[in-house]
């Protein structure tokens, strides 16, 4: 075997109350396509930022050609002729392509001016080279998304790159646009350059890869050459987390039907759903990021109109046409960008609670003194909302902002909560006083759909769970019958 | 008190502090300032800016701005001198001025708020529109010479308190209470602090976000029917650069331009410190060219303050 052109060994980071990465190791061969693989949050991003320069290694080191590189930042990294293509990419839509390319860097006359005939000229090899028919003079924004991808790699081939990261390329690309791209990354390898793949389609995998890496929980867990090991195997490999965490799941015996939604559909982003919600219910939804299910809670929340489908309350037809129609039905949503969404940031936590209740509060708009602080008083010792009541809700941890959106609907009672992502950003300790009342939400009659990425707690918290993939809903499972392996596997889009 | 009244103060003290020390150094620099004759002069001259700014706090406070306040002054004042040289009893012909302003507001915020597009945009256009129409409208000439019951709007006392002042400090009032204590003024706030989370939260926040404008079409209004009682005259060339004295009010009393934060007491002790450093560099001799660069000045030293001390503060 030659020797590798990066070796990353033991590295080691952490984030308050999280090791995102513990340990990891990642070698690299010239000529080789390295799958990295592994869950959201298995820690692939974090290890290719520490590569890039974006996030400082607590701990491990970094090699290049045998000797150690000290990355400090994005310059030191590009120094190295390490480059990483993003999903949304570095670009600049209304300059050219040969612009782009040169964009920083771009050759200049005596004077200082930009030389264009020189610009153009490099431009037009380099894309040659790499055997992209693209015109170095036609601006960007008339290229289709996958020519710009080719784009951004020629640049990042423009200053002789040696290791190549691709973050999730081809999440955006038809399969004509992929088999391009195939091709183009199979012109880079015979040129000796170094390429980590990150995708969550395994099917692709197997068409360029040589061998992968699996993480899992910040962890390295194995690496293969990709001939010698299965699907299924990677599947399991990618799984098997343990769960050290407690889940405090009370069940309730599920009651009447709360909500129903038939055929739901919006663009390209959710088709053709239907499920219904039971009171007393926690009803998982797995699937990985862009899998829709965001879309799914926005939809029934009355943020987004749906194109299709019909939503049942109570066995009643219901369209919102806004968020107020959604709440007046009771439905509370906990969005997963809470600081973007949940909250005003400035507000004190009373004003936060109250802020949908304006009309109750105030039917001829003049707010009675204190009426926000009695209606928010009583949830804030319900909740165990750390924190002075001056306080603005900025300034809270996560978790208690946390509390703090679901008071919001609680003053409103709520019957039907969606979750989405409901421990993210939440500290361990607070996190299982989020489940706790989940559970009294359940005891008490309401119905909640929990969004999760977290395996173990789609798991341990769920009595349903349905896993969507591409928009629609990929496979439905009782909390007896999933395993981290059927779910995965389905929120990969495999059969299950 | 709680904290962040606590630190909202603070801020306010600061504000009030400043206009302390700035009349002090006046009294101090010229024996007629610190006179009632002259106080009451600062406090009339004062009123026009003062009004205005109450819609710019509200509007800046939501996080947009509105520069089409001083067209609106203008347009609604020409719209009372016609209506009054037309005959019009004087309640229909300020209800014409005011419902003037607020339609031009309503427009204003519409086309921000359907349209979605920039408040900076569509303001500055609508600034050019409504001078633009207050100019077709008299063919570029002052309606002059109103009765005395209209004038006395501006030449009036009660009980030595001339008649703008006290309008004013009505207006205050009811601002005050508007933004503190309804539902309306938590919603400008909070449109100003999360636009999104207020929507999220079954907040219309395009038809709320179309009221502030519509009260700063209001104010404005009001505004142009005190300087046309006050002048005796109403000119469509009025109110030119009022949106940059409002702004200024409003900035230097302590609201922030990114929105979701300010009040109106500061708004309006940031009209005061205007009022008087005009006053006071009048008094002085100070040339007029020379006065804009002192105000600009404090503008920027006011906002550089307070930067400075949140910045700390964090």
């Amino acid at each position: 075997m030659p020797a590798p052109v990066l070796e990353m060994r033991g590295i080691r980071k952490s984030f308050p109350g999280v090791v995102a990465l513990d340990g990891v190791d990642l070698s690299l061969q010239p000529g080789e396509v390295h799958v990295l693989l592994g869950e959201n949050g298995a820690g692939k991003s974090t290890l290719m930022k520490i590569l890039s320069g974006a996030y400082r290694k607590d701990a491990g080191e970094i090699l290049i050609n045998g000797a150690t590189a000290d990355i400090q930042g994005p310059g030191d990294a590009l120094a190295r002729g390490i480059r990483v293509i993003y999903q949304e990419l570095n670009l600049v839509p209304h300059l050219s392509v040969a612009e782009n390319i040169f964009l920083g860097a771009a050759p200049t006359t005596w004077g200082g001016l930009i030389d264009w005939r020189q610009l153009h000229e490099r431009a037009a090899r380099l894309l040659a080279d790499l055997g992209l028919a693209i015109a170095p003079a036609i601006p960007l924004h008339r290229l289709s998304l996958a020519h710009r991808q080719m784009v951004e790699i020629a640049k990042a081939l423009g200053g002789h790159a040696s290791v190549l990261v691709m973050d999730e390329p081809t999440s955006a690309l038809t399969s004509r646009e992929v088999d391009q791209l195939f091709a183009l990354v199979a012109r880079l390898i015979a040129r000796g350059v170094a390429i980590v793949y990150i995708t969550h389609r395994l099917d692709e995998v197997y068409r360029i890869g040589h061998r992968v890496t699996v993480l899992r929980d910040g962890r390295h867990v194995t690496t293969r050459l990709l001939s010698e090991v299965s699907v299924a195997e990677l599947v399991g490999l990618m799984a098997n987390r343990d769960v050290g965490e407690h889940f405090p799941r009370v069940r309730t015996m599920p009651g009447a039907e709360l909500l129903r939604v038939e055929g739901l559909g919006r663009g390209d982003l959710l088709a053709d759903v239907s499920f219904s919600l039971r009171a007393g219910e926690i009803l998982g939804v797995g699937g990985l990021l862009g899998a829709g299910r965001t879309e799914l809670a926005r939809v029934i929340a009355g943020v987004d109109r749906p194109d299709a489908g019909k939503i049942f309350i109570d066995g009643q037809a219901v369209r919102f046409r806004a968020p107020a129609d959604a709440i007046a039905r009771r439905i509370g949503l906990l969005p997963e960008d809470r600081k973007a969404q949940g909250f005003v940031g400035d507000f004190i936590i009373e004003r936060n609670i109250a802020l949908p209740h304006g009309r109750q509060l105030a039917p001829y708009g003049l707010l009675p003194a204190r009426c926000e602080a009695a209606m928010a008083e009583p949830l804030v010792q319900e909740l165990h909302v750390k924190g002075t009541s001056a306080q603005p809700v900025r300034l809270l941890s996560g978790g208690n902002q946390q509390k703090v959106v679901l008071g919001k609907w609680l003053a409103g009672n709520a019957r039907v909560f969606i979750f989405d992502e409901p421990t993210r950003g939440v500290d361990v300790g607070a996190k299982v006083e989020i489940y706790n009342l989940m559970n009294r939400l359940t005891a008490s009659g309401a119905g909640i759909i929990m969004i999760s990425s977290e395996l173990p707690e789609l798991l341990g918290m769920s009595d349903r769970i349905l896993v969507m993939h591409r928009g629609r809903i990929q496979a439905e499972f009782q909390s007896a019958d999933a395993t981290q392996a059927r779910v995965l596997t389905a929120a990969l889009g495999l059969a299950s | 008190m709680t904290r962040s009244s606590r630190l909202t103060h603070a801020r306010q003290f600061g504000t009030v502090l400043g206009l302390v020390v700035l009349s002090s150094v006046l009294w101090a620099l010229t024996p007629h300032f610190f006179t009632v004759p002259n106080l009451l002069n600062v406090a009339q001259q004062t009123s026009i800016n003062a009004i205005v700014a109450v819609g710019m706090t509200f509007v800046i406070i939501s996080g947009g701005i509105d520069l089409s306040v001083g067209s609106i002054v203008a347009l609604s004042g020409v719209a009372l001198g016609a209506a009054l040289q037309g005959g019009q009893a004087l309640p229909v012909a300020l209800a014409i001025a005011l419902g003037i302003g607020v339609i031009c507001g309503l427009v204003n915020g519409a086309i921000i708020s359907w349209g979605g597009l920039p408040p900076f945009i569509v303001t500055l256009g609508m600034m050019s529109i409504v001078r633009g129409a207050a100019l077709v409208f008299t063919e570029g000439r002052p309606v002059s010479g109103f009765d005395p019951l209209f004038r006395s709007l501006a030449a009036g006392h009660l009980g030595g308190v001339p008649a703008p002042v006290i309008a004013t400090m009505a207006v205050y009032l009811v601002a005050h209470v508007v933004l503190t204590r309804t539902t309306f003024g938590r919603y400008v706030y909070a449109i100003g602090g999360n636009e999104e989370a207020t929507r999220l939260a079954g907040v219309s926040v395009r038809f709320h976000k179309t009221m502030i404008y519509a009260v700063s079409g209001l104010v404005s209004a009001m505004a142009a029917v005190i300087l046309t009682a006050r002048l005796n005259s109403a000119q469509p060339i009025a109110g030119t650069m009022y949106e940059l004295d409002a702004i200024a009010a409003t900035v230097i009393g302590g609201t922030s331009l990114m929105g979701g934060q300010g009040s109106l007491a500061g708004t309006l002790v940031g009209a005061l410190i205007m009022g008087v450093l005009r006053n006071g560099l009048n008094l002085l001799g100070v040339s007029s060219f020379l006065q804009q660069i002192v105000i600009g000045a404090v503008i920027i030293g006011a906002v550089l303050i307070d930067t400075v001390l949140k910045r700390h503060r964090n």
